[in-house]
């Protein structure tokens, strides 16, 4: 029996359908790599052996019948933890949510468990999806298996490093400032970040509504667009997802033709303190854009340089308001204040949310707090909405020029752990690049290009609002010119994890 | 611009108002943290004039209504499930008024 978790989820499909392997086989497959590997990555916070085996037998038991199923049938997943599940536990990273169980699934699982998937567990992330590097889950860190030495990225560095240390075809995570592609970068795995609305929210345990959004993680472009079909689409149950249909993603990511498309280099993305192996890998491969065909551009855009006060503005705002609900009454953690006789329900609330909070996500809603409060409100949160306008407006100035945006990724390769950790704002400068397209609400691709002193590099091309296609045609491509140039798939130069017997 | 003042004290009353009883060693890290933080981001204030509107969201929203049916929910045994402490079919909390 060949080892499939080397395979695309392309490949493990196509595998399934014509009878070559079963699902039971491949997840089981699965389990025994996490078995193997995970003590060292830590990619996840719990396994699902027997839920994704029961998935498992009934989609080899449905096949059989010969009932018509998704093409991603029986193709097992991760999820990360920040997805309501029923059934399993939903932590978020927190100790806030130790052991809570979800009363109801979030659309996105939903639509997994409707397309047939396994679900092998839910991966860990920085608490509440806050922070760069999963260093701020609450039940330690995800290693990068690159060099488990060094941060996988976050806050989804779980799922990222579970799809590259090869313990999951596929994962979602969600992206609010670049917790899907940054961590893609780091750990040489492809992200995607929808456009804001193309995925549903419901059910995604909320850290900033207006910027949050649910995205695949693979280790191919052709497996990221196969997994956004099945998460994407309009949800009557969310608000602000959009009533469209979701883009021909799939079928651009087979295209990958990049003759005369209009590639933007974005000047205020790359410069200054993007590191220069980040910046050498990011020219080589628009020059085989070019030599194939793209036309590539220089743009400007000026606002992007204040994104990222803008989004410590606004991203924290509206954490204070979404992390209220953590009030020790409904669900999650209740402790009881030291040295209060009967204490109020005010007095437990805060003991905690002290207790069960970590320190970056009380960083957080205190100075989201702040940014709220009367009399700072116009000069903080109100200024920060306004230079959102600036971003999006920047974007929709370039998009008449040009059909896509391209940047590095991420300014530099993973770090050591443990080496940004008291130093909140040389933390948050990880997502420079990043957080434009979700301050404008548009989508953005990671793919890997290459590596920079063993360590992977990533390139992030944006997209207007609801052209997600593009993303996946010019990712599809250019990460076939990479694999031409280094004579294999980018995933075949991941190091050998020693494997535990 | 100058630095934004913003006090141990403020910071105490910051974590009142957000309902988080921060210990005195969390109060000193924030007191020496956030002005820092706020001196960064304090950019914003002169990066986009007057005529400049605000944007919360990246996708105008509108109201969005639903037909007013019925559908399924969650029983009270699934919605109670995650409680701290329940009794009768309710949310079990700690006294809500003070004595006096």
């Amino acid at each position: 029996m060949s080892d499939l978790t080397r395979s695309t989820a392309a490949d493990i499909a196509a595998a399934l359908a014509d009878g070559s392997t079963t699902s039971v086989e491949v997840t089981q497959q699965h389990l025994d790599r996490i078995g193997a590997v995970d003590d060292r990555i830590h990619a996840y916070l719990h396994v699902d052996a027997e839920g994704a085996l029961a998935t498992a037998a009934d989609v080899d038991r449905r096949r059989e019948a010969g009932e018509s199923l998704h093409g991603l049938a029986g193709v097992p997943i991760a999820v990360k933890d920040v997805l309501t599940t029923t059934g399993l536990p939903t932590t978020c990273g927190s100790k806030m949510l130790e052991g809570w169980i979800p009363p109801y699934d979030s659309t996105v699982v939903a639509k997994l468990k409707a397309a047939g998937l396994p679900i092998l567990g839910k991966t860990n992330m920085d608490e509440f999806a806050m922070g760069s590097s999963t260093e701020h889950s609450a039940y330690g860190p995800t290693r990068n298996p690159w060099d488990t030495d060094r941060i996988p990225g976050g806050s989804g560095g779980g799922s990222a490093a579970a799809v590259a240390a090869f313990e999951a075809p596929l994962a979602v995570g969600t992206d609010t400032g670049g917790s899907i592609r940054q961590p893609g970068a780091v750990t040489g795995t492809v992200g995607v970040k929808p456009t804001y609305g193309g995925v549903s929210r419901y059910g995604l345990v909320a850290m900033a509504s207006s910027l949050d959004q649910a995205g695949p993680v693979t280790r191919t472009v052709l497996d990221a667009a196969l997994l956004h079909e099945v998460i994407g689409g309009h949800d009557p149950r969310d608000s602000t997802s959009l009533n469209v249909p979701v883009p021909p993603v799939v079928a651009a990511a087979r295209r990958a033709d990049v003759a005369g498309l209009r590639i933007g280099v974005v000047t205020e993305l790359g410069g200054e303190g993007f590191q220069p192996g980040v910046r050498q890998r990011f020219e080589e491969s628009i020059e085989l854009l070019a030599k194939a065909g793209a036309e590539i551009v220089e743009v400007s855009c000026p606002s992007f340089a204040h994104g990222l006060a803008a989004y410590y503005l606004v991203m924290p705002s509206e954490v204070s308001s979404n992390l209220a609900k953590f009030d020790a009454m409904r669900y999650g953690l209740r402790v009881a204040p030291e040295g209060i006789d009967g204490p109020s329900a005010e007095q437990v609330m805060a003991a905690s949310r002290d207790a069960g909070f970590g320190d970056e996500v009380k960083r957080r809603i205190i100075l989201g707090t702040y940014a709220l409060s009367s009399g700072y409100y116009d000069a903080y949160y109100g200024s920060a909405q306004k230079v959102r306008t600036l971003i999006a407006r920047d974007f929709e100035a370039a998009f008449e020029k040009v059909d896509v945006l391209a940047s590095p990724t991420s300014p530099t390769v993973a770090w050591p752990l443990g080496e940004k950790l008291d130093d909140p704002l040389a933390m948050y400068a990880q997502d420079i690049a990043t957080i434009p397209a979700n301050l404008a609400g548009v989508p953005g691709i990671s793919l890997p290009i290459g590596l920079s002193d063993g360590l992977p590099v990533g390139m992030q091309f944006l997209a207007p609002a609801m052209a997600d296609d593009r993303l996946y045609n010019a990712g599809a491509a250019l990460e076939r010119f990479i694999a031409e140039r280094d004579g294999r798939p980018f995933a075949a130069q991941a190091p050998e994890l020693e494997v535990a017997r | 611009m100058s630095s934004p003042e913003i006090s141990r004290d403020d910071v105490a009353h910051l974590a009142s108002l957000a309902r988080i009883d921060l210990s005195e060693s969390e109060l000193d890290r924030l007191g020496a943290e956030l002005p820092a933080i706020l001196d960064y981001v304090q950019v914003v204030q002169q990066a986009a004039g007057d005529d400049v509107p605000a944007m919360s969201h990246p996708v105008p929203v509108t109201n969005v209504f639903r037909p007013d049916e019925v559908t399924p929910s969650l029983t009270p045994e699934a919605a109670l499930a995650g409680a701290p402490a329940s009794e009768e079919q309710r949310f079990l909390v700690p006294k809500i008024l003070g004595e006096e």
